[in-house]
């Protein structure tokens, strides 16, 4: 299958008081076209800065690019100017965001925000932009597109705002989707609607998606693969099914246990006990080490590597536990 | 369920906040001084206010000759090694004139700005912690205030009280009250929610004890930015009265006095004018700097 | 439907905002009323005999009499200020102690230069202001930022009349460049207008940096900039806007600012308008133009803020639509 995108050693820094801290810690990861890529962890674990960074929208942010490469088609992102950037952006990556109350200029028309990245990337005139736009509000559902088009965001519920955020990013027939917690803000009903919306969007056009969440209900019902993700780091990489009937990384089971047996969709991941820690204040070895329940000596002085297991290249994971069995296996055998 | 989390965690940090006070009282004073030091220009000027106060306490000793008296045969003259800013029309010695006249300026000013804070934080403090109608008695006439122009109400009270400096600082003063009070009411309003103040309430203290030892330091911040910010533009204020001839006499080594009579000799002796409208400058300058540098180094949202 | 659409959705607007209007208005009313009376009792603030201060010092027992007479001093205060209140919408401002002009006509001869001067001042203070603002919040701690807020400050800091005066010593008097004074042709507004915008040119350049900072910093600038936008239509249309919004507001309210300005202004250029008037009356205690140049100015600047807050409405999509 080909490589859509490509994320090699990724690293992201942000400007401290007291000096940099790494938010990304060579990152590794890839999405084939046509797939949905999960990216989960609990907040603050760097998931939305990599979007960011992947994007190039860390101006205005503390942080900056600090090293690897994130190969789109095989072109490295880091390495344009940030023209080429502009015409990347909003046509081959889309992306839509966490907060569909706020991501909206609140001053300009639903119709005039529709129409800027049409008008940009497709060259179309006012009026054809405008049909597509119109075109576009129809294609994620939202009634009386027409009207729509006039009104003002804070006239549009949070439900509808994220339809208008999905039309936007849909717009320009991107090949990628990157969405940063697309439905943590909004009622559980309407969650359950953005993300079948999501989905048959995601068919019908067949391009491949990055969608980052915390919660493993969305992942169970949307994504492919998973890359699970703990200070900056990628702790364990499987496929979906894989990933919730087998985890391999403790941090794993820590956020499957976490989620209770009748499936609900609003949950948050609290019940590993302990913080993210603090990126100035990095463990020594496995940063999960301090809340592991099943820590080793050697855990507190030396970091595992990402390693694939044995026999499946699809399963990764960064842990001296699987990585000892594995060895352990390969003995006996 | 999430909800009820979160709020928990608000209240349980804001308990530890509460029981923390002393010490973080004193990292705070810390930081600030870290914060202010940061900031070049307003160090620069907060060093420049210091020497102009000793330059108002010390005054008579420095001034080079004596600032009232004429020399007939050196009037108008301009800079010079033995007059640095030259002389006026009779001849007097700018330079001692205006290191006199330093003292007049700043303790009208200063006592202008005090008179205002003191008021206004009294009437901000009353406002803002019993609410009801002396909250909307007070705010209303504060929109009142609000509705001359700053300057113009001044002039209005000078017109009324007839011209001198004493009229002078309590027409700054007057225009100064509203935005005191204003402020200190907003304050007033956040500190009235926090838990010790409730926890006061609770334990029976005297609705003055509560006001005097719990709010009013929670307000002194911004007092004390306020009353920097305020300086400059009561110095701007009464120099303009006394250059319009509503405040200071001409005779009078004010600095508004002085440009003001400079004045007539603008196309000849520019000096006369140059030099009171400098330090003037400066000194509003060097007091804005000092406000900004609080206001950064005091709210830290601000900074970025 | 559709076809129906357009117009219903424009009486919506104007509903909406037709109540924010009326709103205010109303909010006016009582502040203009006490505005009223404070500047009605002006005269009676005034320690001593109002009679005796019209009359003037020379006058006879029986001359202040007479003007006690004439101007209703024997009357209650409540009856003074309901005449006082009828002639003004009579357009009856009274006489001028010093020259025995109505008062009306002394003020209307005097409007247009400070209107003239006001505009022209405003005018570029706005412009160049919010020029300097952007530029600052777009090269955020880098040397133009730096030199833009320290002209600002600068701007803020230094006495209008003292601008005034080394303006003029330099362009009018060493380049010959403006006349020093006076209204005599459309050049003599250059070093005025210059002067009297400088303070609040420096206050929305400080205002409009803030303001652009903020709205760079929200969630729909990152919007903008991940649809491909390039930085200059992210910054002008979707930053400027939001931060317009609150520019507009407060360089309205910097309008009371050039009023009181304006006095000072007027004096030093010699301008015939309605702040070198005050100061004139205020040196000649000529309390009926005094009064009636308070009451003016505290009307106009009341009238502006309301324009102001309007203006406010208009341009504020949440408050054209708000559907409570």
């Amino acid at each position: 299958m080909e490589k859509l995108l490509e994320v090699e050693g990724l690293k992201t820094e942000f400007k401290r008081d007291g000096g940099n801290v790494m938010a990304v810690a060579g990152l590794d990861f890839h999405i084939n076209s046509g797939e949905v890529l999960g990216l989960v962890g609990e907040s603050g674990c760097g998931k939305s800065v990599t979007s960011l960074s992947i994007m190039q929208l860390l101006k205005g942010t503390p942080g900056r690019n600090a090293g690897g490469s994130v190969k789109f088609k095989g072109t490295d992102l880091l390495r344009l100017s940030d023209k080429e950037m502009r015409r990347v952006r909003g046509k081959d990556l889309a992306m839509i965001f966490q907060e569909p109350m706020t991501s909206l200029n609140p001053v300009l028309r639903i119709g005039k925000q529709l129409e800027e990245p049409i008008r940009l990337h497709m060259g179309y005139n006012k009026a054809k932009a405008r049909e597509h736009a119109i075109h576009m509000l129809k294609l994620v559902g939202i009634p009386r597109a027409e009207g729509v088009m006039n009104d003002y965001p804070h006239q549009l519920s949070g439900g509808m705002r994220q339809r208008v955020m999905i039309a936007m990013a849909m717009s320009c027939h991107p090949q990628l989707l990157i969405a940063d917690e697309p439905t943590t803000a909004l009622d559980v009903t309407i969650q359950a609607q953005i993300l079948d919306l999501m989905k048959r969007l995601k068919e019908e056009r067949s391009m491949g998606m990055l969608l980052i969440t915390h919660d493993l209900g969305v992942v169970a019902e949307m994504c492919d693969r998973v890359v699970v993700m703990y200070a900056g780091r990628v702790v364990e990489e499987a496929p979906v099914k894989e990933l919730f009937e087998n985890p391999q990384h403790p941090y794993t089971q820590g956020l499957i246990r976490s989620v209770p047996k009748l499936r609900q969709k609003v949950r948050r991941l609290e019940s590993i006990p302990g913080n993210v820690p603090d990126l100035s204040r990095m463990p020594a070895g496995c940063k999960f080490a301090p809340r592991c329940p099943h820590v080793m000596p050697q855990c507190l002085t030396a970091e595992p590597e990402l390693l694939a297991a044995s026999g499946d290249a699809s399963r990764k994971s960064r842990c001296w536990l699987t990585q000892e069995t594995e060895l352990k296996g390969g003995t006996g055998a | 369920m999430s909800q009820q989390s979160t709020a928990a965690e608000h209240h349980s940090s804001g308990g530890s906040g509460g029981e923390a006070a002393p010490a973080k009282r004193k990292s705070a004073m810390a930081e600030f001084i870290r914060k202010f030091s940061k900031q070049k220009l307003s160090l620069v000027a907060g060093i420049f206010i210091i020497l102009l106060l000793l330059v108002a306490i010390f005054g008579p000793f420095l001034t080079p000759y004596d600032p009232d008296a004429p020399d007939y045969d050196s009037m108008l003259s301009g800079p010079s090694m033995k007059h640095w800013a030259g002389t006026d029309e009779y001849g007097r010695d700018i330079l001692s004139r205006l290191i006199e006249g330093t003292r007049l300026s700043l303790a009208v000013s200063l006592s202008a700005v005090f008179i205002a804070a003191f008021f206004g934080t009294i009437l901000g403090l009353l406002s803002g912690f019993y609410g009801k109608w002396l909250d909307r008695l007070i705010m209303r006439s504060s929109d009142v205030l609000f509705s001359f122009p700053d300057i113009l109400l001044a002039i209005g009270i000078v017109a009324i009280l007839g011209p001198g400096l004493t009229n002078v600082v309590i027409a700054v003063a007057v225009f100064g009250i509203p935005s005191f009070a204003r402020m200190i009411r907003s304050v007033t309003l956040s500190a009235k929610e926090t838990l010790f103040v409730e926890a006061a309430r609770s334990m029976g203290a005297k609705d003055r004890r509560i006001i005097w030892r719990h709010i009013f330091p929670e307000t002194l911040p911004s007092v004390i930015v306020n009353v920097t910010m305020k300086i400059g533009g009561a110095i701007l204020a009464a120099s303009s009265l006394s250059f319009l001839g509503m405040g200071a006499k001409p005779t009078e080594p004010d600095w508004g006095a002085m440009l003001s009579m400079g004045r007539d000799y603008l196309s000849i002796a520019p000096h006369v004018v140059y030099f009171p409208g400098l330090i003037i400058f400066l000194t509003v300058l060097a007091f804005n700097l000092v406000g900004d540098g609080l206001q950064d180094a005091l709210d830290p949202k601000m900074k970025n | 439907m559709g076809l129906l659409k357009r117009p219903l959705f424009f009486s919506k607007e104007v509903s909406s905002l037709g109540r924010y209007a009326l709103q205010r208005l109303l909010g006016v009313i009582p502040l203009l009323f006490v505005v009223s009376v404070l500047v009605f009792m002006f005269i009676h603030l005034i320690p001593g005999d109002p009679a005796r201060l019209v009359a003037g010092k020379d006058a006879t027992l029986e001359e202040i009499n007479g003007i006690r007479e004439q101007l209703g001093l024997n009357d209650p205060l409540w009856r003074q200020y309901i005449d006082y209140m009828g002639n003004l919408f009579k357009g009856d401002l009274g006489n001028s102690i010093r020259s025995g002009l109505p008062v009306s006509d002394m003020l209307a001869s005097r409007f247009m230069p400070t209107i003239w001067l006001t505009i022209f001042s405003m005018v570029w203070a706005v412009i160049i202001g919010v020029l300097i603002g952007i530029i600052s919040a777009v090269k955020r701690n880098r040397w133009p930022d730096h030199v833009g807020m320290i002209t600002a400050i600068s701007g803020i800091s230094v006495p209008g009349f003292w601008l005034g005066l080394v303006l003029i010593q330099v362009f009018s008097v060493q380049l010959g460049w403006f006349p020093t004074g006076g209204v005599d042709s459309w050049s003599s507004y250059v070093l005025p207008s210059l002067t009297l915008g400088a303070g609040i040119m420096s206050m929305l350049a400080r205002f409009s940096r803030t303001s652009m900072l903020e709205s760079m910093r929200e969630d729909y600038i990152r919007t903008g900039r991940a649809k491909g936008l390039h930085e200059f239509v992210v910054v002008g249309r979707h930053a400027l806007r939001n931060s317009l919004i609150q520019v507009v507001t407060v360089a309205g309210l910097q309008f009371g600012f050039l009023l009181g300005g304006s006095v000072m202004v007027e004096t030093v250029f010699s301008i015939p308008g309605l702040g070198r008037l005050l100061v004139d009356s205020i040196a000649f205690r000529d309390y009926t133009v005094i009064q009636a140049e308070l009451l003016l100015f505290a009307t106009e600047f009341i009238l502006i803020n309301l324009v102001v807050d309007l203006l406010y409405g208009v341009l504020n999509p949440k408050i054209r639509f708000d559907s409570n």
